[in-house]
């Protein structure tokens, strides 16, 4: 039986396989070393690979994110960490207009292989500039690869993927989903990017996923299944590269879709998800495409309030029962 | 350390300075002709930052510029004719058209770039010195500036880390007293925007003579002999002026004549002249070397003309390290 990992342990075990493998990856970020981060997702990397490989910053979104960026541009593959999703705000510059344009604006000439690592989503109660699920502001950027795990084993497998891709991607570790715990990867294990995993097969709905909305659909499939309704739960694990091949095959076999989002309905990933499908499955639908997002206000503070906005298991039982019903 | 600076090589770098007057000068009239569309910063009158620096630099230390950095990717050996060809939107341009005015780059000379939004570049200028660094290259990075660039938050991010991390990192601002329309004086708390902020930092600055080639290559070479020594980053404000507008559209108005007619009197390539004629060079051999940076330009002009336009389908590569730009299944 493989040893038990919990996903925050999963980030430090990810970042140390792909340090020890390739002397060109290093860390930089707020209180990553001494402290092991505010998330302990880089506990023990500066004492195994020493502070210069492994660098405190000060609180300078910019200076983190720009010099990464530098630094990729001359053979290193840096691994940036923004400690809240919600400050990549403060350095929005380099994920919008500089990181994912230099190759392109230049003709090929320049390559940037870093990665952005940050804690993403809400569920603990840190209010409306700690709690975001901001990948869909990823998502609207051209040029950026845009991963966010649900389970230990695809931290490891997908972390090693991002490390190792010439593109920059953007990590989205969620907070909700740092303390589960589950089956760690053998070594060497990396899960391509662009391939969403069929978490759950089922018949009669599928529903497509993304980090702790994973969890959230396979509990509402687990209960639907007493009422002998088959879900079928697909993990996106990635909005860019995004697999439409796994997610349009799932549709043409149960013809009905429920997408489950944590960022809001306005501007969600799901309207991508949802216009491809309406689009090339259209003719495979039995029912309307319905998307489970979170409401579009800000997030709010109070457990009771912030269950009202983000998706819960009972939210995505309660569509799944009105999709199944149409 | 003071480099060499014998007749010859000033000779040299006179006569690149005016490669760079003539690619310019030829930048607005072919803009002026309805052949550059869009907009350009033009560099004439900052010549002497890019070349004296570039004569003071390693052929491998990296070099991060602004969307005014025409100069820069020319003194870093980009061509007048691939220079002009990508402001033409011609298929030889040194961006393959997909770039532009505002971002000349070429990455096999060392020039990482020309960044269009403002102070960007100085971390990622730091983020290449910390590269060096961790690789034992003994490289230097450089960012050229303008002086609109001290008063945003990247420029003291930069700075601040670079000084604490001590980087063989330069930082260079091309004063030229506005931003865009409005003086720089009028809006910054310094007399100095960047060399006094240094300070701060714990950063050594020195503000010198930006239209003397001579001067800034000094000043260059103290600065990245000291940064290779691993003793940190230097903050220069290189003193200099534009001799055109901000961009096309700006004519300019809002400099003083006294003050223009005075900039114009210590032309860089005038001061380069001067200096050539103290060291006892022929007025012939200065006059020669003007002549084929002019023809050169002639000859860049010419080709850029006559080279193909950007080839449509270059609109859908270079998204993705593989060359492609697929986002999904």
């Amino acid at each position: 039986m493989a040893d038990l990992i919990t996903y925050r342990d999963a980030v430090a075990e990810g970042l140390a396989r792909e340090m020890r493998r390739d002397p060109a990856v290093v860390c930089l970020g707020e209180d990553i070393g001494a402290a092991g981060g505010v998330f302990k997702t880089t506990v023990g990397l500066l004492a195994e690979f020493g502070p210069e490989r492994v660098r405190d910053t000060p609180i300078s979104e910019q200076a983190i994110v720009g010099m990464a960026m530098g630094a990729a541009m001359t053979g290193m593959r840096p691994v940036a960490e923004i400690m809240f999703s919600d400050f990549l705000a403060c350095c929005w510059d380099y994920l919008a207009n500089e990181i994912p344009k230099m190759r392109y604006m230049t003709g090929g000439q320049v390559t940037i292989p870093l990665v952005v690592r940050t804690a993403n989503g809400g569920g603990l109660g840190f209010g409306a500039q700690h709690s975001q699920a901001v990948e869909n502001w990823a998502l609207a950027v051209p040029g950026l690869k845009v991963v966010a795990p649900s389970t230990p084993a695809d931290v490891i497998g997908l972390l090693a993927a991002a490390v190792r891709s010439d593109d920059p991607v953007v990590f989205f570790e969620h907070k909700g989903l740092m303390a589960g715990r589950a089956d760690a990867p053998p070594p060497e294990h990396v899960v391509p990017l662009g391939q969403a995993a069929t978490v759950r097969p089922g018949m009669d709905v599928t529903v497509v996923a993304l980090a702790a909305t994973v969890p959230l659909a396979l509990a509402a499939a687990e209960e639907l299944a007493d009422t002998g309704a088959s879900v079928e739960v697909i993990d996106l694990r990635c909005l860019v590269p995004l697999d439409m091949a796994t997610v349009l095959a799932s549709v043409g076999r149960t013809s009905r879709l429920l997408i489950v989002e944590e960022n809001p309905y306005q501007g969600g990933w799901g309207g991508t998800v949802a216009s491809i499908v309406a689009d090339e499955g259209f003719e495979s639908l039995d029912a309307p495409i319905r998307r489970l997002a979170a409401e579009c206000v800000p997030l709010p503070f109070a457990d009771a309030l912030e269950d009202e906005v983000i998706p819960t298991t009972a939210k995505v039982t309660a569509a799944l029962r009105r999709l199944l019903d149409y | 350390m003071t480099i060499s600076m014998d007749a010859g090589e000033l000779l040299r770098l006179y006569e690149q300075m005016a490669l760079i007057r003539g690619t310019e000068k030829a930048a607005h009239d072919l803009f002026l002709a309805g052949l550059v569309k869009g907009t350009t910063h033009l560099a004439a009158g900052h010549e002497a930052v890019a070349v004296g620096a570039s004569a003071a630099l390693r052929p491998d230390d990296y070099v991060f510029a602004t969307y005014r950095g025409h100069h820069h990717a020319m003194a870093r050996g980009a061509s007048p004719a691939e220079c002009l060809a990508e402001l033409m939107s011609k298929a030889t341009g040194v961006c393959k058209a997909k770039g532009g005015s505002m971002h000349l780059t070429k990455a096999s000379a060392g020039m990482l770039g020309s960044y269009a939004i403002v102070g960007a570049h100085l971390p990622m200028a730091a983020g290449a010195a910390w590269s060096a660094r961790l690789r034992g290259s003994g490289q230097v990075a450089v960012a050229f500036f303008g002086d609109g660039a001290t008063n945003i938050g990247a420029f003291h991010e930069a700075l601040n880390l670079a000084s604490v991390w001590s980087l063989p990192a330069l930082f260079i601002c091309e004063n030229n007293l506005y931003m865009e329309y409005t003086p720089i004086g009028s809006v910054t708390a310094a007399e100095h925007p960047a060399a006094d902020r240094a300070a701060s930092y714990r950063l050594p600055s020195e503000v010198i003579d930006g239209n003397d080639v001579v001067v800034v290559a000094d000043a260059v070479a103290r600065a990245a002999e000291r940064a290779r020594a691993g003793s940190g980053p230097t903050v220069l404000e290189a003193l200099t002026y534009r001799h055109f507008g901000h961009s096309r559209t700006d004519p300019a108005t809002y400099r003083p004549a006294d003050e223009v007619k005075q900039w114009l009197s210590r032309d860089p390539l005038d001061v380069a002249r001067g200096r050539l004629a103290e060291m006892g060079v022929p007025a012939s051999d200065i006059d020669a070397a003007g002549e084929r940076a002019a023809a050169e330009v002639t000859t860049a002009v010419a080709a850029a003309k006559e080279a193909d336009g950007a080839d449509p389908a270059e609109a859908l590569t270079d998204v993705w390290a593989d060359g492609g730009h697929q986002w999904r299944t």
